[in-house]
């Protein structure tokens, strides 16, 4: 299972870096959003899938899943979405102030001096 | 602090109060508050005679920082009390000639009394350092204030490009210097000359041994104007004359020389030193004495001397060096380079100090320093004339001066270079006498237009701003002492030999001498019809044929020394600098932000895929992977379609649905590998963030609603191929390669023992790691004041009203 998913975390990686580097501001905020899910999935992956019940003590015999990558992904769900949020927020409010949303437009303007 | 260390920064003290002095004291001339001091320095240093004749050398030391080994070491021995006299006496005549020199309401005197005090400080410092790092310091200081008294007419185009060039070219050989510094440190361990120079047996095989002996060299070239670093010199003449007196003909130059004489006894045996310092001294000599005579400016023909003469001395000190393979001193005939150099050093300070003097005399009396305007003003300026043909014929050593004596001795130097039996120099050792001689031709050419040309012949009033006269007496003062020296060394040379020769050359080749051992100098033997004298009569002959013919020849020059000159190359060198710098970082830098993730990602690429395969980590192994059921592949075919089919969406919208669909599958995937908080989590983000992306998508701008696929590019293609790729292979080895067990075993044991909760994953959360969620909670604070703050927020709107 986990070479599978070591794929699906590529594919994700690959989706999401191509999309980075297009010149629409949107789908390079899509991007950010696909590498976070790779990201979050190979935090999951590298701490080992499938070992036991879900980490609520319970009286279960077999063991748990370990529950620290959990905490981790917990906490980078929560900042990457604070992240996006601002970001999408920027984005709106430079479509509102600059009219464009294609980042190769978006160029500082050449001081005169 | 002793008294040697507060003379060493005394000029940096009294520099403090000049400005004050030069506001309070607005009658009187700055320079009469400076006088004293180089004065009452000269007298100090004069006290140490005695004990540097009798061999002995005098250390003072204050810690500055004791555990990196730099304190502030002051010894004073024959050499280094050579050059204080030197410092301290010339930069007293100085001072009293800028008195005179500069006026005292046009000119910004307290910039220049504290600039010149700055460099005074910065030179004793350099010869009376023992540690090298306290010597680089006052080295850069030399730089720094010789750059600011270049640029002292600042408003000058020239002076500025002059100021500039030197500065470039003089801290590009300091540090230099420095890495020879270091590098030396590396091999012996300590900063202290002293110290070097006992281990300079025990490092001569050292692998770093050549290299610190070219970085010093390099640093000793560039200060002391040798060829090809002679360059900032002639445009370093657009500073003030007292100053292209003091720092570019007695002292500062000869920091490269005395940087050279300091570390003969470490490098010296060396055959690259012997090579390097003779032959470049030898080169420098002949070029500068060549170009001198091309030029018409007094100042530039002086200059290009300077550059000659500091070759001359250079290659005297190389040919000394070769003295240490002679290891007895009674015989060894080559020590007279050493001699010859030393004293030539004296004598070169006292006659280009005064020929500098009285350059600027003419330039202040008739408003030129083109020799083809001035001419026939011998009759105005009587006493110039005088102090001008003294200092001119000891440059060229015609006897009876002083120049006539080191100019004999530097010809036996050379002589002798060829009876060496080291280096195949019976060979082509030939060459340095042949080329002395002929610089030395060229030296006496010079000389003379310096000094005919200026003064005699026709007179030519009208092309002269003011009708000459004599100077002030108090102009005339300085060179007149100097010119008395010039012809007080010529006859009576012996003089010196005892109390500065000698112990000076105890200081450079310190291995010959044995215990209470001196050299014995004895600068008598110039009669006798030695080949020596025989080639100053072929210089004579010569020379006055060439001036004599000078008018006919000198077309030549038109022709040959523009091509060669370097400064062209140095203007081209910089200018393509600039020039190619700023092209090539505009390439790169091309303000898109595409092409700098570009960057990012192919060095991310590169770097990585380099370590796994290089360093063989990329591992693949089985034994550690759990079953694949058919939820899970489902759910993975699910998720790379959504991603894949976001890149070939026309339609925004189709992309934004796209991109929910791929999250929801996440968070399905979080059920199947037991994680409900995360599957929680995740379906309610990404809700609200497809929410978001909605708001967004319904703002587009109008103009360009119409709506594109993606274009295809290759480049992004095997970039995001590549980030793909590595970053599974890169999880596969890591997974392939579990080194020890989780640490989650304690989680288990102790979530409801320790912190009475049955949530693993909450316990860890805001118990276990409770300050992970302490800074998300702060950081999703901040993105939603940011959030406010953006739209809220609108400077630019009311700006523009």
């Amino acid at each position: 299972m986990e070479i599978l998913m070591a794929f699906v975390i590529g594919i994700l990686f690959m989706t999401a870096t191509y999309l980075m580097l297009s010149k629409s501001l949107l789908r390079i905020i899509v991007g950010t959003g696909l590498l976070s899910h790779g990201a979050h999935l190979l935090i999951l992956t590298m701490g080992g899938l499938k070992r036991g019940a879900a980490p609520i003590l319970g009286g279960n015999e077999e063991g748990y899943t370990d529950p620290l990558p959990q905490a981790l992904i917990l906490t980078a769900i929560v900042i990457s979405f604070g992240v996006t949020a601002f970001f999408l927020v920027l984005a709106y409010r430079s479509y509102q102030e600059l009219g464009t949303d294609n980042v190769e437009e978006m160029r500082g303007t050449e001081k005169d001096d | 602090m002793s008294f040697l260390h507060l003379a060493i920064v005394a000029p940096l003290i009294l520099s403090i109060f000049i400005p004050l002095f030069y506001r309070i004291f607005r009658q009187i001339h700055a320079g009469w508050f400076v006088l004293p001091l180089p004065i009452l320095l000269f007298v100090y240093f004069l006290t140490f005679l005695p004990e540097t004749m009798s061999g002995k050398s005098f250390i003072e030391m204050i810690n500055w920082i004791p555990s990196l080994e730099i304190n502030f070491t002051a010894k004073v021995d024959g050499l280094g009390l050579l050059f204080s006299l030197l410092i301290t006496g010339i930069g007293a005549l100085v001072v009293l000639y800028s008195i005179y020199y500069l006026a005292k309401n046009k000119e910004k005197l307290n910039n220049f009394y504290v600039y010149l005090l700055l460099f005074m400080a910065a030179m004793l410092g350099v010869v009376l350092s023992d540690n090298l790092i306290v010597m680089y310091a006052f080295w850069e200081l030399t730089s720094f204030s010789s750059f600011l008294l270049i640029g002292y007419w600042y408003e000058r185009d020239k002076s500025r490009y002059g100021a500039q060039k030197s500065m470039l070219i003089t801290v590009f050989g300091g540090l230099a210097m420095l890495g020879g510094i270091i590098l030396l440190y590396i091999m012996t361990g300590t900063f202290s000359f002293t110290e070097i120079m006992s281990q300079a047996n025990e490092i001569f095989n050292h692998a770093l041994f050549v290299p610190a002996l070219l970085c010093i060299l390099l640093g000793a070239f560039t200060k002391s104007a040798q060829f090809p670093f002679y360059i900032w010199l002639p445009d370093a003449m657009e500073a003030p004359t007292p100053v292209s007196a003091y720092l570019h003909s007695a002292t500062m130059v000869k920091a490269g020389i005395y940087l050279v004489a300091r570390f003969t006894p470490v490098f010296g045996e060396h055959f690259l030193w012997f090579l390097l310092v003779t032959s470049v001294g030898i080169l420098t000599l002949i070029w500068g004495s060549v170009f001198a005579v091309k030029q018409t400016d007094l100042k530039a023909i002086l200059a290009f001397s300077t550059v000659s003469q500091l070759g001359l001395i250079m290659s005297l000190l190389g040919a000394g060096a070769a003295a240490l393979h002679y290891e007895f001193l009674d015989e060894n005939i080559y020590t007279v380079a050493v001699t010859a150099a030393i004293f030539h050093l004296i004598n070169h300070a006292t006659f280009k100090g005064s020929l500098f003097m009285a350059a600027g005399i003419v330039d202040h009396e008739t408003g030129t320093r083109d020799i083809r305007k001035l001419g026939g003003i011998m009759h105005f300026m009587p006493i110039t004339f005088t102090i001008s043909i003294i200092g001119a014929f000891s440059m060229a050593g015609l006897p009876p001066f002083n120049g006539f004596l080191s100019k004999e001795m530097f010809f036996t130097a050379m002589v002798h270079v060829t009876e060496m039996d080291i280096y195949n120099l019976e060979t082509w050792g030939i060459l340095f006498p042949v080329l002395a001689w002929i610089a030395s031709v060229f030296t006496f050419v010079y000389s003379m237009i310096l000094v005919f040309k200026t003064f005699t012949g026709k007179h030519q009033p009208e092309k002269l701003d003011k009708k000459p006269h004599e100077a002030p007496m108090g102009l005339l003062i300085s060179p007149i002492i100097l010119v008395s020296l010039v012809i007080i060394f010529g006859l009576f040379p012996n003089l010196l030999s005892d109390s500065l020769i000698s112990p000076a050359m105890a200081s450079i080749l310190p291995s010959l001498l044995g215990a209470g051992e001196e050299f014995k100098v004895h600068i008598s033997f110039w009669h006798g019809p030695t080949i020596e004298l025989f080639m100053t009569l072929g210089i004579i002959i010569l020379g006055l044929v060439l001036y004599k013919t000078h008018f006919r020849w000198k077309k030549i020059y038109k022709g040959i020394p523009e091509k060669l000159a370097l400064n062209r190359f140095y203007d081209f060198v910089l200018e393509g600098l600039q020039s190619v710098s700023y092209k090539l970082t505009n390439t790169y830098m091309n303000g898109s932000i595409r092409s700098y993730l570009v960057y990012i990602f192919a060095f991310l690429i590169v770097i990585l895929a380099a370590t796994l395969f290089g360093k063989n980590a990329f591992m693949f192994s089985t034994s550690n992977v759990s079953s694949i059921g058919v939820y899970e592949v489902a759910l993975a075919i699910l998720v790379v379609l959504g991603s894949i089919c976001i890149l070939f969406a026309k339609s925004r919208m189709t992309s934004i649905i796209l991109l929910g669909a791929v999250g929801y599958t996440v968070s399905l995937f979080y059920v199947l590998f037991r994680a409900p908080d995360l599957a929680l989590t995740q379906l309610v983000i990404e809700t609200i963030s497809v929410a978001l992306f909605l708001v967004c998508f319904y703002h587009l701008p109008k103009l360009r609603k119409f709506e594109t696929r993606m274009r295809f590019r290759l480049i992004n293609a095997l970039i995001s191929v590549g980030v793909g790729a590595i970053v599974t292979l890169i999880a596969l080895s890591a997974h392939s390669s579990k080194l020890f067990d989780s640490i989650s075993k304690y989680y288990v044991e102790n979530t409801y023992t320790e912190a009475a909760g049955k949530n693993m994953v909450n316990v860890i959360l805001v118990d276990f790691r409770g300050f992970d969620t302490l800074f998300e909670i702060t950081v999703l604070a901040i993105a939603s004041l940011g959030i406010f703050g953006m739209i809220k927020l609108r400077l630019n709107r009311r700006k523009e009203g």
